[in-house]
């Protein structure tokens, strides 16, 4: 199996130490974490992590299941880049002096949809969101009119096909679940079904 | 009022605590009241700084709840382990911040890769001095997060009883496993209104077990109802789940032969006729060569660990794999499932059951027994009937068996001997051999078998330990002489760290690096500590000298020269297959 670009997205409580305890299901197995994002999620108390691996599908499978049994873990779910729809942020803080005089700044603004968000006498910093490419296309853009500073944000992924977490976290909150709604031992099929 | 302390030279009477729903308690006092409530009957550990409030409260509950002081904390959490393993219930193990609390890092991790369930309690400093590298303070929370089922960080009393709960409920529920909670001094000291305890039955991010869906009982009865040579092979979940009668009823209806992984072993008694032996790297010469012979292989409760499963890639490949676990990631983690039946075999077992054909598979099974006459031949007879001068540890079994039946709780350490006795010891019941598998933490055995007894005071317990391990721990000979606690101890002495030199042997070309251990004078060390023993060196004593450790009054300990150099066969080499076992 070919080694691709996965997203593991993962419903869980909000408690302190989980992050180091979902970092170590990566480092143990020695992989790296392209990148990491935390924020809430759609159902209320809820967090989700949105995690970037480069890495074979069996693998990924096994991560999203070594995460899942977490105790504050509630699901993990795993998709390809075509089963989703993300963005990165991006900052880009460059001269005032050099943008004004040497670049059409109307068409940086229209190629790359990028957005000034301060402009100052001595420096302006734009904004873009996108894909990688799309972001790395503008530091090279500016690079040569001296980029002062880049940052860009981790991943942020919604799932073309979830319905989202409310119904799900209904059933968790059962102590004891609905047969009709325990989909859990379709191991192997993650999207339609619950392994909780 | 004056500050300084008032230095008291006579102790006060223990006081009663009322645990009365409204009455005011301290957070150490709703610890202690959240053991009694749990059912703890023993606790282990080691008092120090930051855990003191907690060990003042005991000293009123000294009349509900035991406190077994060990030496070190690693003995008092391997003693935990063994209470946990011979019981079936949670063990307890109380150890204050810092050193105490790092100490406990390898039952944890040995705890968490054997699925024992446990509660270790630890002391940490005052909340404000978090972070300050304070005096004895480690961050134990991120220092246990990866040998821990669950843990977490109390610094208000008023957590504790809930805290405690749930800590009890992820440990023994599902695919048990160790949970540290770590309470800040100032967390055991603050009083607050009880409401009581109320234990959980209920966590809304953790799912124990699933319902069973009946399609896979259907498919997994379907494959075996076909199946011309079909191999069950079982491990702890059996025990765990405390299926060991559904277990049985299994196997003997659909008449399939079963065999065990080292922790799997007592929960089918050693002379059932469907019990072909030892799974692994030293296990029974069948069960490994038949492995990559079956056509359906049912595995019931275990992980395929490397030790078992030897080189994946041709491990069990022509067979329909049926995997029965509690533990979703198991499924699919190392061998690929045919069917995987997600649930608690206490459930699956009896479903499968009723779906499976009453059948017997005479020629089959005949099989196995023509390897074990191989392996008997080629192995077995000489290393329980030698020839050689020196005795060998498997005649030290043979003779043991003799005299025990089978009824024995056999804890052993690990190594050479603990391959030995787990081949060669006979289990009539459950829940009768505590041993380090997964982790195989020298040291275990001695403190394991402490807790064992604790845990299963009626029982005979007898730790069978190489003279490497027992020097690890060997400090818990302390223990047992202050508690009196009846451990007979087994110290099978090659003078060789052997298992590590049987290695050397084979595949360093008999380089033997730093494997030559030296030994202290055991049975003096033994009589320092107020345990009587013996040492023998010949056969023609050998049978005498286990009745007496048996027969003695209290704690025993007997040490048996065995030949330096023996090695344990058979033995699936790391890299190989398991169907390349040698004999020898």
């Amino acid at each position: 199996m070919t080694k691709q670009e996965f997203t593991i997205t993962v419903y869980t409580e909000n408690h302190i130490g989980l992050l180091v305890r979902i970092a170590t299901m990566f480092s143990r197995r020695k992989i790296n974490i392209e990148s990491l994002n935390t924020s809430p999620s759609e159902a209320e108390g809820i967090h989700r992590f949105t995690i970037v691996i480069h890495e074979t599908e069996e693998v990924v499978r096994k991560l999203a299941r070594q995460i899942e049994k977490q105790v504050e873990v509630l699901k993990a779910y795993y998709n390809n880049n075509e089963e989703i729809v993300w963005q990165e942020l991006a900052l880009y803080k460059v001269p005032t002096d050099e943008i004004a005089e040497k670049v059409k700044v109307e068409r940086l603004l229209r190629e790359y949809g990028a957005r000034a968000v301060v402009i100052r006498k001595d420096y302006t910093i734009f904004e873009t969101s996108g894909h990688r490419e799309e972001t790395d296309k503008l530091v090279e853009v500016l690079a040569p009119y001296g980029l002062i500073e880049f940052v860009r944000s981790a991943r942020v992924a919604i799932i073309k096909q979830s319905k989202g977490f409310h119904e799900k976290l209904k059933e968790f909150e059962q102590t004891e679940p609905g047969e009709e709604l325990v989909e859990n031992e379709y191991l192997d099929k993650q999207d339609e079904v619950f392994s909780m | 009022m004056s500050t300084t302390a008032q230095i008291t030279t006579t102790s006060p009477e223990p006081q009663s605590i009322s645990s009365a729903k409204g009455s005011e308690l301290t957070g150490s006092q709703a610890v202690l009241e959240a053991c009694i409530v749990e059912g703890v009957s023993t606790i282990f550990g080691y008092p120090g700084g930051a855990i003191m409030p907690i060990y003042d409260a005991l000293y009123d509950y000294n009349d509900k709840l035991k406190h077994i002081l060990v030496r070190h904390e690693q003995g008092g959490i391997h003693a935990a382990q063994g209470y946990a393993r011979a019981s079936g219930k949670v063990g307890v193990v109380f150890a204050t911040s810092g050193p105490g609390a790092t100490n406990l890092v390898t039952g944890l991790a040995d705890a968490m890769i054997d699925s024992t369930p446990l509660v270790a309690i630890t002391g940490q400093v005052f909340a404000h001095l978090l972070g300050t590298d304070a005096f004895q303070e480690t961050d134990v929370v991120n220092i246990t997060t990866p040998v821990t089922k669950w843990n977490y960080q109390v610094t208000d009393a008023t957590e504790i009883p809930a805290v405690l709960a749930k800590a009890f409920y992820i440990a023994r529920s599902g695919r048990p496993g160790p949970v540290l909670i770590d309470i800040t001094k100032n967390a055991q000291i603050q009083k607050f209104r009880y409401e009581g305890y109320t234990p959980c039955n209920h966590v809304r991010s953790y799912r124990p077990k699933p319902i069973v869906r009946k399609e896979y009982i259907e498919e997994a009865a379907r494959l075996i109802n076909a199946a011309e040579k079909p191999f069950v092979v079982f491990g702890q979940g059996v025990i765990l789940g405390k299926a060991e009668k559904e277990f049985k009823a299994f196997i003997e209806k659909a008449g399939i032969p079963a065999a065990w992984t080292i922790l799997g072993l007592s929960a089918l008694p050693t002379d059932h006729p469907l019990n072909v032996g030892m799974l692994g790297m030293h296990g029974n010469y069948g069960p490994n060569v038949m492995t990559n012979e079956c056509d359906v292989l049912i595995a019931v409760g275990m992980r395929f660990d490397d030790r078992v499963t030897g080189r994946l890639d041709k491990y069990a490949k022509q067979a329909k794999v049926i995997h029965l676990d509690i533990d979703p990631s198991e499924i699919d983690k190392n061998v690929k499932a045919t069917v995987g039946v997600w649930g608690d075999c206490k459930e699956t077992l009896p479903m499968l059951t009723k779906l499976v054909e009453a059948k017997v598979y005479p020629q089959w099974v005949e099989k196995f027994r023509a390897c074990d006459a191989e392996e008997n031949k080629e192995v077995i007879f000489e290393e329980l009937h030698p020839s050689t001068e020196k005795m060998t540890m498997g005649e030290v079994m043979r003779n043991l068996n003799e005299l025990t039946g089978g009824n024995a709780v056999i804890v052993t350490d690990v190594g050479q001997h603990q391959m030995v006795a787990c081949r060669y010891a006979k289990f009539n019941q459950s829940k009768s051999n505590i041993t380090s598998g997964g982790l195989g933490t020298m040291g275990f055995g001695l403190p394991a078998a402490i807790g064992a007894k604790f845990g299963a005071p009626d029982r005979t317990v007898i730790a069978i330990i190489g003279d490497g391990g027992m020097q690890m721990t060997i400090q818990e000979l302390g223990t047992i002489m202050q508690t009196g606690v009846d451990v007979k101890i087994l110290i099978l002495n090659n003078e060789f760290l052997g298992m590590v030199r049987q290695w050397q042997q084979l595949f360093n070309d008999r380089r033997y690096s730093f494997v030559d251990i030296a030994s202290p004078d055991f049975v003096m060390v033994a009589k320092g500590y107020g345990i009587a023993g013996n040492k023998i060196t010949d056969r023609a004593d050998l049978k005498a000298a286990l009745q007496a450790m048996l027969d003695h009054k209290g704690s025993y300990l007997l040490e048996v020269m065995v030949g330096k150099e023996n090695n344990v066969f058979p033995m699936v080499p790391q890299g190989c297959s398991v169907s390349e076992v040698r004999l020898k």
